[in-house]
């Protein structure tokens, strides 16, 4: 069940800032955006259902993937923290994707001899979006962090409320010991690198975390998490056993 | 008549009988008229006018579909439906660079839907109020858009013919995944076809709507005919609508809630109960129930994205002043 536990974990990660990004849909700083987001959205959402799907199937007991996602509760949801944290304003949301990205390009592309096909199968797409993420969100941060006096100043809190959760991404969790997935340790010098290179044009320093917050990996979570949830399964758990 | 027009964006012209009669000509000719060729002011100005609604319409029903993205029941229905309102906000983008090709900026018109200039669909201002909704939306409102694009397609505006082309693809996309949500719910569990037929029965009239007044109540109707930007008349365009949905209609075994519907076997196509005018008045002049909800939430993203669109900017500006010492 390990490996179960793992792949949730990712798949949990994926849908939880997916669904994040989705709620800026229609409510962006410029239409540009409203396209760029949701686009964000839909390769995180598409990489959950595929997780999700072979999480299901790992597990043998016949639930769908959407049993998955719309069936647990937030003291069973396994993201991390990081992933949950609101969107506050538009600095926080870029901010908060190119942290996760930064980790998971590196992580995708190791991934991609994994000696699981179905992980590796996954990595082959989600390289090439995460390079992206990077990319995109990459570009925001350095605008906003050189752009005007109120953008630094907005770029700058987003890094102090955000780092706190960075230190997370590179916990093992229930992936320790499994030689199908890539260690998550072994991520942390490449995406200081990113960060550094795409910090050093924002003119943004990383800061020393002395008191990081984890948890998301044992079901410790904030409360927005709670509230996504209940938004998000609504509609499903309103219904049961009915075909959308 | 002797009055003031433009060619293309800027440069002044004479709109002599001669001139008006040479651009006639031209449209009965079936010719485009691109971006930089002479057009009389009033060509020009209903474009615009036209061109700016439709972007807004597009723009401002991201909206009530967004309303049910964070809630949609199942990972695959999440996904077409944020793709699908993603789709809506290029329509957004092509129209708008179709109108920008006339003269106007994207800003201009931005300004002009937040304070209550432009107008958009008022379809967009009733509420979605379930998850059948989404499906609802699809199959009539993105149906009935259909109607109303497809001859747009031959518009005798080049940019606005191109746009159109594309747009229609992708909104008959949207029509048929529309209508498999409303068949999955009417094939689904009790509550299910409930909601789907509630949903039918508040979206039915306000999608009649959307084709506009009477043909004898529409003002813009004939000059926008005889400049072959409008093909068929609004009654037209609503009766090859109801023909084609009361069939599917049918087949997915719920009610168009209209109890003078008939077959007419004599003119070929349906007969309907009246519509409520004074509805359609109310919601076209701004007191749809949602109506200020939307502006409100245009304006929102508009105000909070203010300081993101100046950084940005702000930052490209100091790439430049930079790039000039270096040289
Ligand atoms: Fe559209
Ligand atoms: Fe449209
Ligand atoms: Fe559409």
């Amino acid at each position: 069940m390990a490996l179960f536990d793992a792949v949730l974990e990712l798949a949990d990660d994926h849908l939880v800032l997916g669904h994040r990004l989705s709620e800026w849909c229609g409510h962006a700083p410029m239409l540009e955006e409203d396209l760029a987001l949701p686009n964000m959205a839909l390769d995180l959402i598409g990489t959950a259902r595929t997780l999700y799907d072979y999480a299901a199937q790992l597990e043998g007991e016949g639930r769908s993937e959407d049993d998955m996602a719309y069936l647990r509760g937030e003291r069973e949801y396994r993201n991390l923290l990081l992933c949950e944290r609101p969107n506050e304003d538009f600095a926080h949301t870029v901010l908060r994707q190119l942290y996760f990205a930064a980790f998971m390009k590196p992580y995708w592309e190791a991934a991609l001899s994994s000696s699981d096909e179905v992980i590796a199968g996954v990595a082959g797409k989600a390289v090439k979006e995460m390079a992206y993420h990077i990319r995109h969100a990459g570009e925001w941060v350095i605008r906003l962090g050189d752009g005007t006096d109120e953008s630094a100043r907005r770029m700058k809190d987003a890094v102090e409320a955000l780092h706190i959760y960075t230190g997370e991404l590179f916990e093992e969790g229930a992936a320790e010991g499994i030689d199908a997935l890539p260690s998550r340790a072994a991520i942390q010098p490449a995406w200081e690198a990113t960060i550094d290179e795409i910090f050093g044009h924002a003119l943004l320093s990383r800061p020393v975390v002395q008191y990081p917050q984890t948890g998301g990996r044992v079901g410790k979570h904030g409360e927005g998490l709670g509230h996504l949830l209940a938004e998000m399964q609504s509609v499903y758990r309103a219904h049961p056993g009915a075909t959308w | 008549m002797y009055s003031q027009g433009l060619i293309g964006a800027d440069a002044r012209t004479d709109e002599t009988p001669e001139f008006l009669e040479a651009f006639q000509n031209r449209i009965d000719a079936e010719e485009k008229i691109e971006p930089n060729d002479a057009m009389p002011e009033g060509y020009r100005r209903t474009l615009v006018r036209q061109i700016g609604q439709h972007a807004h319409s597009e723009i401002v029903g991201m909206l009530p579909e967004g309303n049910w993205i964070t809630r949609a029941p199942s990972l695959r229905r999440k996904a077409a439906l944020l793709a699908k309102v993603q789709d809506e906000g290029g329509h957004g983008l092509y129209l708008y660079a179709a109108a920008e090709t006339l003269g106007v900026s994207r800003e201009e018109m931005t300004e002009e839907l937040l304070d209550g200039r432009a107008k958009y669909s008022s379809i967009f201002n009733y509420p979605t109020l379930s998850w059948a909704d989404i499906g609802t939306i699809g199959w009539l409102v993105d149906g009935a858009a259909i109607m109303n694009q497809i001859p747009l397609c031959r518009c005798s505006y080049g940019p606005y013919a191109r746009a159109m082309i594309r747009v229609c693809k992708e909104e008959s996309f949207h029509q048929r995944q529309g209508y498999e949500i409303v068949m999955t719910l009417a094939q689904g569990t009790p509550d299910q076809k409930a909601m789907a037929q509630d949903s039918l029965n508040r979206w039915w009239w306000p999608s009649l709507m959307m084709f506009g007044p009477h043909d004898g109540d529409s003002v813009h109707g004939d000059q926008s005919m005889a400049w072959k930007i409008k093909r068929f008349s609004n009654d037209e365009l609503r009766q090859k609508f109801i023909d084609a949905t009361v069939p599917q209609a049918e087949y997915l075994g719920l009610t168009i809630p209209d109890p003078d519907l008939k077959w007419n076997e004599e003119k070929g196509g349906y007969d309907h109960g009246p519509i409520d005018w004074d509805e359609f008045w109310r919601v076209v002049k701004g007191h749809g129930p949602m109506a200020r909800d939307r502006i409100k939430a245009r304006k929102k993203a508009w105000d909070d994205g203010a300081w993101v669109r100046e950084a940005a900017l702000a930052h490209a500006e100091k790439r430049k002043a930079r790039k000039l010492v270096a040289e």
